[in-house]
């Protein structure tokens, strides 16, 4: 037997430009990187400082480098598909069937998971133990391995482009086309593994932070103080912990149809593949929430922040939030009207996706009520809001209008469907996480980012975002399917140009928010906020320096009410003076370690030979990923003292800087 | 101390290092749950999790029992008495398991390390019997491939076994732990979760039991 199981030099597609140059470029951007940090002398400091860091913030800026990169990719699957679809009318375009399969395949599976999923669990880690008032999450160590594992997920689905190749079965892989008989190559292992792999990652995200907002609140944070964003988070991890065990179990099954012959999925045997649809939207319906929770936090903080007002319906707001976390779990079927259950069952379903339409509805009053009467701010995260609004009610009524079944029965599978979630995606999820990057950016680095840079990226990403989804509900209407790598209709022709036109303007955005970072990167100077407070926000994240330093919060603050920081600010300004200097002492933080780092890089090796069937390097991986958690266990410090003293300074040099700022603000009435 | 504080007797305000900002104490902070009680309600979450894994594959194996194929039913296979052993071994070693955290709280190492060690031949004892039953299936021409019922009820029963086996290297690493650092906080701490895993496979054991065995006896 072949040592290296089906691997071969046969498996680099040198046949295929395309994939091979594209995987060049970035292989050498990123090689050039890594020499460029070696060469400068960061290595240490990357090592010591990021990679096996531990420490919340920086694991949660981690995540959100993960999806802006990854995002670069997935959108460049985006535009192949759009310019594909623009000259493949009666001809046969520039992308082959099976290479168009897997950039389709590949770009909702980058986009979903690693590009949605870290962002929103990126920004998470990043603010919500600072709005707890919490020195960190509850389990900094796990923190750090579930990063790292999403990490190496995401670079198994890169390798598939020049080592095999990607699934062609779509960003679900449905059975029975994914099964063997059907999908004999590694192109959908590289995808279950690379999710199985995830998929733990994300896990020990969700359990980890909802014993995080459960237990690790500061002192006087009680559950209705808690800002509406760690609620979100609340309700989205929850929903992690409930349904991603779900999607493990589930491609378990198909693992193990593929590999050992089982038949779960199959056509023979007594196999039976709708129960793969059954399983893999009980998880895939809850996932979408998964994602638009935080978004719906995010938008809560910023409506609340640039309108000057509290949030409205406050309560409302986290009823609705726990009955949409509730609900999703009891719609799943809608996406399969069609599987033949029956009148009764789709009208269950039908209405139960109705019904949950009903707290998001709410939520939308809620805000347009905390805008109402407030001195609003037209800063770049109150725009992607506002813009958000507006696109997410479109998209939440052409769902509504999916949800009736008959309906569905005539939409599905159309590039109606395809515009209808990336409505709610890019318009819902994608601009809650640019309002939640720009508005929390001046947290994490202490400085802004280009403000009209900002504002112009918005208007060509929404514009853009218009002009190339709107033609796809004309074009499902006209009885367009998704997924073609060719056409024969000329009448959609011209749709379909609109909507590449559409892809090349939101191209232009994200080039403008490449600018814009590197702008503002290299004039932070110009930009830096010395207060740690430049939005004049309301909740605990702005009452600690910016960056925040390790420890978060010099002393505990001691939280009363509502809108924590709020209050203190007020009572600040009342009488023009901070509050008495506090008694600092040493804090004890959790010491970085490497075991997230290497216990990852044994999971990619690891992934990399069930893939292959590399089976002794597959034991090797497993045994080396185990024994790192045993020396990890072994270890006898956990925790290094910070010395007061040097609490002291940095808490005394961001005192003095509020302390100038306090005689510019006033108080608010 | 409030008055929830004041019936927990079980946490005293945590010794050493072992309390994330003991030595910074304040009297916020001491209001902060204590890191045995933020450790075991993390794990509670992620057993929960497990237990919705299994959801998954009981409601496989429910909706997959009656697709045979044409090859054999539960009742051609089973041996029930092979799973009364079975059934007795994982729940004894779930009152061992139980002496062994007794043993750990009383800092007496003979009775945690018996208790443990029996722990893990019930363990082992219970996983032979298994993949005994497994071999036999196979020999018989009854493997996973043979029809979707077979392929739900291995992954089932397999998924649980593959727990237990992770649990006795988990239960081996913990003997090893209080051998070579004695009883500290966080191995104590570890112990606990160790339990409440052993304690929750037993739990569902009970399911796996009554579901596809007995049920698959009568049907």
């Amino acid at each position: 037997m072949n040592m290296w199981g089906k691997l071969s030099w046969a498996a680099i597609p040198y046949h295929e430009p395309l994939p091979l140059v594209s995987a060049a470029v970035v292989g050498l951007v990123l090689l050039a990187t890594i020499a460029w940090v070696v060469a400068k002398g960061h290595l240490p400091y990357v090592w010591k400082e990021w990679l096996t860091s531990v420490d919340h913030k920086r694991i949660g800026i981690m995540y959100v480098i993960l999806a802006l990169v990854m995002l670069l990719r997935g959108f460049s699957d985006a535009l192949l598909m759009r310019a594909q679809q623009a000259v493949a009318v009666n001809a046969p375009g520039f992308l082959p069937p099976e290479h168009f399969n897997q950039v389709f395949s590949a770009h909702g599976t980058l986009m979903i998971f690693f590009v949605a999923m870290p962002f929103v669990i990126g920004l998470m880690n990043f603010i919500v133990p600072l709005q707890l008032g919490a020195r960190d999450v509850a389990f900094p160590t796990l923190n750090s391995v579930g990063f790292w594992l999403t990490a190496s997920g995401a670079l198994l689905v890169n390798v598939s482009l020049v080592v095999g190749e990607f699934a062609r079965t779509g960003w679900l892989p449905y059975p029975p086309l994914s099964e063997l008989a059907y999908s004999p190559g590694v192109g959908v292992d590289y995808y279950l593994w690379a999710l199985q792999i995830s998929g733990v990652g994300t896990l020990l995200a969700g359990i980890n932070l909802v014993t995080t907002v459960l237990k690790v609140r500061g002192p006087g944070m009680t559950y209705l103080r808690m800002p509406m964003f760690c609620w979100t988070t609340l309700a989205s991890n929850l929903l992690i912990v409930a349904a991603f065990p779900i999607l493990t179990a589930t491609l378990a099954m198909l693992l193990l149809d593929r590999y050992l012959g089982f038949h779960f999925f199959t056509n023979d045997a007594g196999g039976n593949m709708m129960m793969f649809m059954n399983l893999i939207w009980a998880w895939g319906h809850p996932e979408v929430y998964i994602l638009i929770l935080p978004a719906f936090g995010i938008f809560s903080e910023v409506a609340s922040t640039f309108s000057s007002k509290p949030l409205f319906g406050y309560r409302s707001m986290v009823v609705a939030t726990m009955a949409i976390c509730v609900i999703s779990f009891m719609v799943w079927l809608h996406h399969f009207f069609t599987m033949g259950a029956g009148p009764n069952v789709n009208a269950i379903f039908g209405i139960a996706t109705m019904v949950i339409a009903v707290p998001t509805g709410v939520k939308i009053f809620n805000w347009l009520f905390t805008m109402y009467g407030g001195r609003i701010r037209f800063n770049a995260p109150m725009l992607w809001t506002i813009g958000f609004m507006v696109t997410f009610v479109i998209g939440g009524m052409t769902g509504v209008l999916l949800a009736v079944p008959p309906a569905d029965f005539v939409l599905h599978n159309s590039l109606f469907l395809v515009a209808h979630f990336h409505n709610v995606i890019i318009g819902g999820v994608l601009f809650g996480l640019f309002a939640g990057y720009e508005y929390w950016f001046p947290k994490a680095f202490g400085f802004r980012l280009h403000e009209g840079l900002g504002k112009a990226a918005f208007w060509l990403w929404i514009v853009g975002f218009y002009v190339a989804f709107m033609p796809l509900y004309v074009l499902g209407l006209m009885g367009m399917t998704r997924r073609m790598q060719h056409y024969n209709v000329p009448e959609w022709h011209p749709w379909l140009l609109v909507a590449a036109a559409g892809a090349v303007l939101i191209a232009i955005g994200i080039g403008l928010q490449v600018v814009q970072l590197v702008w503002s990167i290299r004039h932070r100077e110009t930009l830096r906020d010395r207060t740690g407070d430049p939005w004049n926000g309301r909740s605990l994240e702005w009452s600690v320096p910016s960056p925040p330093p390790m420890f978060n919060f010099a002393v505990l603050p001691n939280v009363e009410g509502e809108e924590a920081y709020w209050a203190i600010k007020q009572r600040a300004i009342e009488k023009q003076a901070l509050r008495p200097e506090p008694d600092y002492n040493d804090i004890h933080m959790p010491r970085n370690n490497p075991v997230g780092f290497i216990c990852a890089f044994f999971s990619t090796l690891m992934g990399f030979a069930l893939i292959w069937h590399i089976w002794w390097l597959v034991i090797l991986g497993f045994v080396c990923a185990y024994a790192t958690f045993v020396v990890f266990a072994w270890r006898d410090v956990h925790e290094e003292p910070i010395p007061a003293s040097t609490v002291a300074g940095i808490d005394r040099e961001n005192r003095s800087a509020r302390r100038e700022a306090l005689a510019n603000l006033q108080p608010v009435t | 101390m409030s008055a929830a504080e004041a019936v927990l007797p079980a946490h005293p305000p945590s010794r050493g290092r072992e309390h994330s900002h003991a030595a910074g104490l304040t009297e916020h902070e001491s209001h902060a749950s204590s890191v045995r009680i933020v450790v075991g309600y993390g794990f509670w979450i992620f057993l929960i999790s497990d237990i919705i894994l299994f959801a998954a594959f009981f409601a496989t194996y429910a909706v997959l029992s009656e697709s045979t194929a044409g090859g054999p039913a539960g009742r051609d296979l089973f041996d029930l008495r092979l799973v009364a052993i079975e059934t007795a071994c994982l729940l004894t070693s779930s009152v061992t398991c139980g002496l062994a955290v007794l043993g750990a709280q009383a800092r007496n190492r003979r009775l945690f390390h018996a208790a443990m060690a029996v722990t893990f031949v019930l363990g082992a004892a219970f996983l032979a019997i298994e993949l005994h039953e497994f071999a036999d299936m196979i020999e018989k021409g009854a493997g996973p491939q043979r029809s979707a019922f077979l392929s739900a009820f291995f992954a089932l029963i397999g998924c649980h076994g593959l727990h237990v086996t992770a649990g006795l290297l988990w239960l081996l690493t913990m003997m090893a732990q209080v051998v070579a650092k004695g009883y500290r906080e966080d191995i104590l701490r570890r112990i606990l979760c160790f339990a409440l895993f052993w304690h929750t496979l037993d739990i569902i054991w009970v399911g796996l039991f009554s579901l596809v065995y007995l049920v698959g006896m009568t049907a």
